[in-house]
């Protein structure tokens, strides 16, 4: 206990705890005594957490203005009304009654590491490319750079010349992904990779981590509680975000780096936004074309099923999708299909089974299991079809990103509906192929009218496969 | 353009000749998110309003052996899931707008279930001096505020160093948290957000029985 208390008093510690972050008094992880000297003393200094003036109103923490998103409550201690912000409020309200707190207190140095990377793998000749422009970019200090890379390139990989080179000039560092599974992956790998490099993983009910070290790994929300924290920041799949979440990212991002700092989006489906600044120039960006096994990506065949909502509806499936089950071209490959919404998950799930039995695709009805997201069982059936325990998985588009099986078909049922956006169709058509020692694998959408979304989600897979095969 | 309250989606009111009377049950919640709302309906406990076949629940026949101190309580919903949750953002996370979600049923409930008894005070569970500084404001007053009768803060909530201080006859009155800042004389309803064991509401009531207010009855919005 006495250790304890010592080593959170100490200059040191309360430097690297509270550095770069900006908090609401209860989220900081200190004392009450300690609390109130840092305060008289200058080095926590209160601001604002709602900005007021002349009717518009902005939260200082996620950056939200839209008045949907205030409300006010009677202060029963200071016997007023005050705003509060509704859209961060998962974090802690954020309201006109407290103050959020920075630090002003001594700068920390981080360490600089001589010798940084443990890892001792290879990249590929893709992967490496990449990885010096992405190097290039932090030792420069480029404000925002993008990587464009396919689905199954190796982006972790990729990163490690990066982050070696900002470890070795003492740089403080974020990770940030929308989904929480990446960051519980990544951070094995990262501490693996960094063994001498303090790293802590923070995401929504690791509220107890003081989030200290030299590299952090978070999801995306929990940048909020950074301000000019990071030399470099990494940000995963920005295009994985809601539109309307994604402008408290942004701010959130922008709050969280340095004024003199790089940013590097990470992404395999670009935002339009995005793709016009590179288009203009105004986004420095690379390619990573190729997967990491060195094949092309599968190009998606479109296949025409007349009246297939109307089918679906009546829980008939199309004979073009019986067809396509009967002459696979490696039927032992295990199937993924995604079909637009939850209740035809439930409507459907008969009748695909007794197809697939019909077509000997299935032996069995348990080899066919179906996932949604709020699906509590969800995690045990993913891993029943990694297990192989599992031949086909009907899902929604909950498992469009990140999930990777090594060898798997995809069919898409209605790939036309609305659901189905360009960057959701390049996703799941990079679930196919993945592994290196079954690198092909068919990806086929049904539709009954070729959306725009379709033409533009084939059109970037084979511009990408275009782009590697010059590699 | 207006959305709801507790998942954000654009709410489409469209009237109908069907609709256009029953449009306004919930006016802040979307559809789905008020279809999760379950009422309790069919036989209840009369005292505490649990569901019930029978007269008195098993708990509230045992209260009656050690002495009920409160008339009835009468609860709008079960604890299910999608209340807990909407409870818990509203009360702990402090967000208080939520309370509207509540309004027309507890209005209405409070109309149909005591209005007839126009001498009540609506008396609130009062919060302790720590939980008002986190949260900021008390979720059973802000309920009650939303009635239309006099809402009288009568009762006050002993911290929890006091407690500790207090003398032996005192800890004998079964740790009693509440005391009266001002006798009642007239029947009470006590506001609150659930009843769960009953402790609570029968604790106040019995300080406030204790100081000559005639009867108690409670008002909760779920039953848990
Ligand atoms: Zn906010
Ligand atoms: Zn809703
Ligand atoms: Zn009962």
């Amino acid at each position: 206990m006495n250790i304890d208390k010592r080593i959170l008093m100490s200059p040191a510690f309360l430097a690297q705890a509270l550095s770069g972050k900006r908090l609401l008094e209860e989220e900081v992880p200190i004392p009450q005594k300690c609390f109130d000297v840092l305060r008289s003393t200058k080095q926590l200094i209160p601001t604002p957490a709602i900005e007021n003036q002349k009717g518009s109103v902005k939260c200082i923490r996620c950056g939200n203005v839209a008045l949907q998103y205030f409300s006010e409550y009677p202060c029963g201690v200071c016997q007023q009304n005050h705003k509060y912000c509704r859209n961060c409020i998962q974090m802690g309200r954020v309201s006109e009654c407290k103050p959020l707190y920075t630090w002003g207190g001594a700068a920390v140095n981080w360490p600089r590491h001589s010798q940084p990377l443990t890892w001792t793998g290879n990249l590929t000749t893709a992967q490496r490319k990449a990885a010096a422009q992405l190097q290039e970019a932090v030792e420069e200090k480029i404000p925002a750079y993008l990587c464009w890379a396919v689905c199954g390139a190796g982006k972790t990989e990729m990163l490690f010349p990066p982050l070696t080179s900002a470890l070795k000039r003492g740089y403080r560092i974020a990770l940030a992904s929308p989904r929480v599974d990446v960051i519980r992956e990544l951070l094995p790998r990262m501490g693996q990779a960094f063994q001498g490099v303090s790293i802590e993983a923070l995401y929504g009910g690791s509220e107890h981590r003081t989030g200290m070290a030299q590299l952090i790994l978070a999801t995306t929300h929990q940048l909020m509680r950074y301000h000019q924290a990071f030399d470099v920041l990494i940000i995963d799949e920005v295009d994985a975000f809601p539109y309307y979440l994604d402008k408290s990212l942004m701010y959130a991002a922008k709050q969280a780096v340095k004024k003199q700092s790089t940013t590097l989006y990470l992404t395999a489906t670009p935002r339009k936004n995005f793709r016009l600044q590179m288009k203009l120039g105004k986004l420095p960006h690379v390619f990573v074309p190729l997967r990491y096994h060195g094949h092309l990506l599968p190009v998606p065949k479109f296949k025409l099923a007349f009246r297939l909502t109307n089918q679906l509806a009546n829980q008939k499936l199309p004979n073009a999708f019986r067809q396509w089950l009967i002459h696979r071209q490696n039927p032992k490959r295990q199937l993924l299909l995604f079909v637009p919404k939850i209740a035809m998950i439930k409507e459907l799930k008969g009748v695909i089974t007794s197809l697939l039995m019909e077509v000997d695709a299935i032996s069995a009805p348990d080899q066919l299991e179906a996932v949604y997201a709020a699906d509590e069982e969800r995690e045990v059936k993913i891993n029943q079809f990694r297990q192989k325990e599992l031949h086909v998985l009907i899902t929604t588009t909950i498992l469009e990103r990140g999930v990777t099986f090594p060898s798997v078909d995809v069919a898409v049922l209605n790939a036309g509906h609305d659901v189905f956006n360009e960057a959701a169709l390049v996703q799941i058509a990079g679930r196919a192929g993945r592994s290196a020692d079954d690198p092909t694998g068919e990806v086929v959408f049904f539709h009954d009218g070729k959306t725009d979304a379709m033409e533009k989600a084939r059109q970037m897979i084979v511009e990408m496969n275009a782009r590697g095969r010059k590699i | 353009m207006n959305f709801c309250l507790y998942c954000h989606v654009q709410l489409e009111r469209s009237l109908t000749w069907t609709n256009w009377l029953t449009v306004e049950d919930n006016d802040v919640l979307c559809s789905s998110c008020a279809d999760k709302l379950e009422r309790i309906s069919g036989e209840r406990c009369e005292v505490c309003s649990r569901a019930w076949s029978s007269a008195l629940c098993l708990d509230c026949q045992q209260w009656r052996q050690l002495g009920e101190n409160i008339e009835r309580n009468y609860s709008i919903f079960y604890y299910n899931d999608t209340i807990r949750e909407m409870i818990s953002q509203w009360k702990f996370r402090g967000d208080y707008v939520l309370r509207e979600i509540f309004r027309n049923d507890l209005k209405d409930t409070f109309e149909k279930e005591f209005a007839g008894n126009s001498s009540m005070a609506i008396v609130p569970i009062p919060l302790s001096e720590s939980r008002m500084h986190e949260r900021g404001f008390n979720q059973s007053l802000a309920l009650a505020e939303m009635l239309d009768a006099p809402v009288k803060q009568v009762l006050g909530r002993k911290s929890d160093e006091k407690q500790a201080k207090k003398n032996r006859e005192a800890r004998l009155r079964r740790n009693n948290p509440f005391f009266i800042t001002e006798p009642l004389k007239q029947a009470v309803l006590i506001i609150d957000d659930i009843y769960t064991t009953g402790t609570t509401v029968r604790q106040a009531a019995q300080q406030l029985k204790l100081h000559g207010c005639p009867a108690v009855y409670a008002l909760t919005l779920a039953r848990s």
